[in-house]
This record gives structure tokens, sequence and C-alpha cells, in this order.
């Protein structure tokens, strides 16, 4: 099982959390909402779980919860630009379709 | 897919639902967009990456509109359609025009309406319309950045700004199709970037030296809000004149004549001012600079600047800054030591002397780490993320004050002040007034802004009447006057009498506005003349309470006058005339006394009446039945 970041998106991540003063890692998480189902989150982690998975990866640690994990597994966290806009996008091997806009995804 | 950013624990947006919110700051020279992703608020670049937005926009004939530094570059060759500073613009009327015509390089057209336009080949256009491109374009930069709508913006404003200028720049934001959250003062924002609000109190002085523009404002934090104790500064002063003092001290040491020979050869002034600039910039850095530029055809000129000599040179403008500071810390009453923070705003504060002179002046290091340039809409930003909801832990701040005292026109030509300078908006005010003649039926209720004590010396803001009052005597009406500001520090006033429940009302939008001088001069009258100010208050007091007396009395005789012997009805009429001629003079003392002296002379009179009123109210009764 793994999880992986490119360079921008470790660099952005230790960053960010320099910046926030605070904080373990981040946890990357699947929410069953959204026009497809599923949708990804990513949030700052200040506390581990008894049951939660640790990665680390270029210096930053991801933390998963065990339930996420299964449609997580493979996946690679980017970050990019599109135009002006810029941010972290999910290469997930796991996902087979997305809605239209994007921002919901099925497995 | 769309991009994500990461958020705070447990706090993750479902797909669409991410509020988009961002803060705008419109400066006088350039204008920022700034947002909070993935906890950290930053400006917005455009395409090539830069992120301040020339506050300038260019009308052409065909219709086409330019903003930023496209129609900067345009200002030279095209002078009267490219419009630059319309800040200085914003709520003024065009009794103000006057005074400007002479100092921004535009044409003005007449108009039926109160507000200014700019003539244009695209047009003729107002300030708001004007500052509404640039905020559109903001709007725009920031969509395509952050990849949706936005929910709202919190836009900046000078803490100087009155209710015309705040409601002007309001309406250019409704114009660029913006909800705003609210507006923010400019230095409460740069206090916001350095997390000053998290703190329980304390005193902080923003030093704002931009290019052309000076601002000291020191700010009290209590509970969470943040109350203007002054503002100070000088709308010439900058780190223009940074440049200037290189480009002249360059030119005498090329021995060139400034009014003879370059101040008629602009390339050469643009050459020597472009060097001038970059030379400042490099010895925020280095220890020395060294300068070389053509001056004419044949050769170079090329000389060393160290940074002592151009600290010797900028001095005096430095010093002028401190003078403010002290002047600020003296009008709010607090100690230069009382100061707990002091933030630095605007490029020229990268100046290593001029951080020095600062520190010096406080006692303590001024706080630098955020770039000076962005500091307030990065404050803004983080204010925005808040207002739209997207921290549900953290506590909503109220943050912002009235600039100026609110009241209204009481008799004797007084201001009523209801709500005072520096309250905590937004908030509701009421006051009872009631009426001063008999039978009166109406009541105007004219609205003003200022410290002063007469209305002459206050804005005046609005006027309305409340009509249909019930006849009463003088005195028995309630009436209710309600002062409510929203939180832009925009005002609605309304006035009931209370028994008949009549009542009218008045949204404040006035057209016109004030000037930061005329405000700040305002602000220095109300401490210069307050004593004369409470003179001739007690004054207009005393004439009011006089005209009152010489009133009741006038109805007092006509109906019970036959009470009176003829001695005492001319002791009484001795007494009046004498306060009718106190009341022509201006001694508050001496119409005091009349009163007290017709006063005491009718009690016989007064003690008869209520005599009669009362036996006429008893006849055909027992004394018992009142007991």
């Amino acid at each position: 099982m793994s999880i992986s970041l490119t360079d921008s998106a470790a660099t952005h991540v230790k960053n960010y959390l320099e910046k926030r003063g605070k904080g373990l890692g981040v946890r990357l998480g699947v929410k069953t909402t959204g026009c497809s189902g599923m949708a990804y989150t990513i949030e700052f982690a200040d506390q581990l779980e008894a049951e939660d998975q640790v990665f680390e990866d270029k210096g930053v640690k991801v933390i998963i919860n065990p339930k996420s994990m299964v449609y997580l597994d493979g996946t690679e966290l980017d970050f990019t630009r599109e135009g002006l806009n810029e941010g972290f996008k999910f290469t997930n091997p796991n996902e087979k379709d997305r809605c239209g806009c994007g921002e919901s995804f099925s497995v | 897919m769309a991009l994500l950013q990461i958020s705070e624990p447990g706090q993750s947006t479902a797909p669409h639902e991410h509020k988009l919110a961002v803060g705008m700051d419109l400066g006088t020279t350039n204008s920022l967009v700034a947002t909070v992703r993935s906890g950290v608020a930053d400006t917005l670049a455009d395409e090539d990456g830069v992120h301040l937005l020339p506050s300038v926009v260019r009308y052409s004939a065909n219709g086409d509109v330019t903003v930023g530094s496209n129609a900067l570059s345009h200002a030279t060759t095209d002078p009267l359609n490219t419009l630059a500073s319309v800040k200085r613009l914003m709520g003024r009327s065009e009794r103000d025009l006057t005074a400007l015509e002479g100092y921004l390089p535009y044409k003005f057209t007449r108009h039926e309406s109160n507000v200014p336009r700019i003539d244009t080949a695209g047009g003729a256009v107002t300030a708001v319309e004007v500052s509404a491109e640039i905020l559109k374009h903001l709007r725009q930069r920031a969509e395509l950045s952050l990849g949706g709508e936005l929910v709202g913006v919190v836009i900046t404003v000078p803490a100087y700004f009155d209710d015309a200028q705040r409601q002007a720049t309001k309406d250019a934001a409704t114009l660029a199709g913006l909800n705003v959250f609210r507006l923010l003062n400019e230095p409460t924002a740069a206090a916001v970037a350095y997390g000053l609000d998290q703190k329980a109190e304390g005193v902080t002085a923003i030093y704002d030296l931009g290019g052309g523009t000076f601002d000291i404002s020191i700010l009290k934090l209590t509970r969470g809000v943040f109350e203007v104790l002054s503002t100070g500064g000088d709308t010439a002063l900058g780190g223009d004149d940074f440049d200037r003092e290189i480009a002249v001290w360059l030119l005498k040491h090329a021995k060139v004549e400034i009014d003879a020979q370059a101040g008629q050869d602009h390339q050469l002034m643009r050459r020597v001012m472009k060097e001038a600039r970059r030379v400042k910039e490099v010895l925020s850095t280095q220890q020395e600079a060294h300068i070389s530029v053509r001056l004419n055809k044949a050769d170079d000129f090329e000389i060393t600047l160290s940074r002592n000599q151009f600290e010797t040179l900028i001095e005096p403008h430095i010093n002028k800054t401190i003078a403010w500071c002290r002047k600020a810390l003296r009008e709010s009453g607090v100690e230069p030591t009382d100061v707990e923070n002091v933030v630095m705003v605007g490029g020229s504060t990268r100046t290593p002397y001029v951080r020095e002179k600062v520190a010096e002046f406080f006692g303590k290091e001024p706080l630098t780490n955020i770039d000076p340039d962005k500091v307030v809409a990065v404050g803004a930003a983080q204010q925005a993320d808040k207002l739209a909801g997207n921290n549900p832990d953290e506590e909503m701040l109220l943050l912002d004050v009235l600039p100026l005292s609110l009241g209204i026109e009481t008799m004797g030509e007084l201001v009523e002040k209801i709500i005072d300078r520096n309250t905590v908006i937004p908030v509701t005010r009421a006051q009872k007034f009631t009426t001063f003649k008999d039978g009166q039926t109406a009541m105007r209720v004219h609205v003003l802004q200022g410290e002063r004590e007469k209305v002459s010396d206050c804005r005046s803001l609005a006027t309305f009447d409340l009509t249909g009052i019930p006849p009463m005597v003088a005195g028995a009406a309630h009436i209710v006057v309600t002062f409510q500001v929203d939180a832009d520090g925009l005002l609605s006033v309304s006035a009931e009498e209370e028994s008949s429940g009549v009542n009218a009302s008045v949204e404040v939008k006035p057209s016109y506005g004030l000037t930061d001088i005329e405000i700040e001069t305002m602000l220095n009258d109300s401490f210069r003349h307050a004593k004369d100010d409470m003179q001739m208050r007690q004054l207009a007091e005393q004439q009011v309470e006089a005209d009152r007396v010489l009133e009741s009395l006038k109805s007092a005789l006509a109906k019970d006058g036959e009470l009176l012997s003829e001695d005492e009805l001319a002791k009484i009429e001795q007494c009046k005339s004498i306060l009718l001629a106190a009341r022509q003079g201006d001694d508050s003392d001496a119409i005091k006394q009349a009163i007290q002296d017709l006063e005491s002379d009718s009690e016989e009179f007064i003690a008869r009446r209520m005599n009669r009123s009362v036996q006429q109210v008893m006849k055909g009764h027992r004394v018992e039945e009142f007991e």
C-alpha cells in the first residue's frame, strides 16, 4: 500500500504547515458525497487516531483513515496550476468515473 | 478535476460548497486582491505573475475600457482619457471640484446631479464607475484564480473615510457585481494581517508610507474591537520624495542646472527619476549604489551614492512623518511606550532608515515580516474568509467604529450628538425629543456629522420632516429619534411621535463627501475650539431657555393676566424687558440671571395660577376625594 507526493505537492504542504505554525502533516480522505458519489478531502492533521495509517514521502507525513485507504491506495498527490488557478490534485488509479465538474468521483 | 486547498481539521466542505471570499485593497495608486488558501492568506497575481494592479483606467473612443498597467502605459500619451488616483474623488461633490480641478488633470463636465463627471473619449464617467472597473478587474482575476464565483468581498477604505466616501466605495462594488460583506478600515486590516485582533487588548500604531501619501493611525483593541484613537498624515509625502531627493542630488553633482536645462528636458528627467528609483531600491539592501545615467548624447555621468548620504537626503521627510506620529499620539493621549505594536504598511517602509527612525521613536522594532504592499489586502482576505463562514470555530469579529459623531439639530442651532465618534458599529441609538411650542404639529429633523457644537460647523447629511404630530402643549409630545448605523458605517434615521405613532425616516445616502484633510481639520477644530464651543453652547442654551420662558409667560399672561395687580404686572413686564435685552446680547450669565429674576418675580403669579386651576378642578368636589 502506498501514497506518494510530487515534489511540488511536498513543497507546498511543507510551506503551508510552516506558515500555519502547527500540524503533523496532511490528512487525505474520501467523503461519500457529491454528484458522482465520493469526493476527496485534504485537511491539516493535528492529531493521530489509533487506526490511522501514516505514510511519509519527501519529508511530509500523509495520514489516512483505513476506511479511506481502500479508495486511495496508489494515489499520487500533486500541486498544479491551471491558468491562474492553483491547488492540489489527486491522481488515483482506483478512480473509474468523475462528475463533469471534477469535484467528485466514483470507484 | 477541481484543484483542492487544504482545510482545517474536520472542516472540509462538500463539493460545490466552497465559499470563495476575497479581500480587496482599492488603493489610490495600486489595488490588490487576496484570499485565504490552505490556511494562508496571500495576494493573487495576474497571468504575468504581477500582484499589484495600477489603479488606472483608460476609456477609448471605441468604447474599450482598459485597466491596470495596459492603461498606465498611456498615461503620458493620452492623459485626458487615462484616469488615475480617482480614489481622491470618491464621495466628492461638484462643489469640491474647484479645489480639485487644478490638482487632477481631467476635464470635468457639469451635470445636474451632484456627482462630478470626468469627460473622456468613451463618455462622461464618475469616480464610482472608474473604481467599479478596477474592482471588476480584481473580481475576474479572483474568479479565475479560485475557479468559481465569489460569495463576498471585504473592501478596505482609509480610516478617515466618511459616510459619503464609504457609500461611494460600496456603490462601486455593487456596480462591479460584488457582494460586500463589509468595508474595513485599512489600518485595521493591517493589524488583522499580523493577527493582532487575536490578542485581548493593546494599542497599535499603523505607519503607512506609500509612494505619495503618508498615514499614521493609532488603534486601540478592546475585546476584539479596534477603535481608531486618532489618525493623521500628509497626502503629499511619500517614497516619491525620496526619488526626487536622489534626482536633485544627482543633477547637482552632474552640474546640470535643474531649472534652466533639465526642467525642460522631460526625456532626461524621466531617465534621471527612473535611475533614482532604482538607486533607492538598491540602497535598501546595499551600503552603496553605483549610478550611471546618460545626461546628453556624448557621455554617461557616473557617481556612487552611499547609504549614509541617502539617509541625510531623506531625513527631513522622515522627520516630518515622525512629527505626525507624535501629533497622533498626543491627540489619542497615548505615550510612545504604551504602543505595543507598530505595523509597517506601504512600499516606502522598505527603506531601512525609515524602519530605524520609527523604531527609535516608538522604542520598539516595527513589524515588517509581511510584505508592506500586501499587508492591507491580506488582512482583508482573512476577514473575508471569516465572514464567509469558512472557519465555523472562530469567533466572528466586529471590527469597525464610527469615524465621526452623528447627531441632530436642536433649538439654537446646536447639535445634539446621538452616536459618539468611535462607537462600535453596527449600532442603534435612540433619543427622545419634544416640541418647543404649544400646538407644534411638525418637526424638522436635520441629521449632522461632526464633532463641533454648532450646526454650521458640522456637516449636514440629510433633512426630513416629521409631520402630523397631534397638537399638544410645548414639551408634551415624545418624539423618539433613532439612528441606525450598519456594519459598513452607513446611516438610516427615523423619528416617531410615541402617542400618535406618526413616523418618518430617511436613508442617509449623501452624494458628496469630505476630503481627508477636511475631516482632519474638523477633528482638530473640535479640539481647538472646545472652549469657545462650550461657551457658545451655553449661550445658545440660555437663549433657548429665555425664549421658552418668554413664550410661556406670554401665554400665561394672556390666559390669567387679570390675577395680577397693575404694580405686579409692571414689575413682571420690567423683568421681561430686561430678559429680552439680555437675550439679544451674548452674555450667557446675564441671560441666566435675567431668567432667574423673572422667575422669582413671577413666583406669586405662578402660585395664584396654580390655585385657580386647582380650585377649578375641585369645584363641586370635596378635598377627601383627591386624597
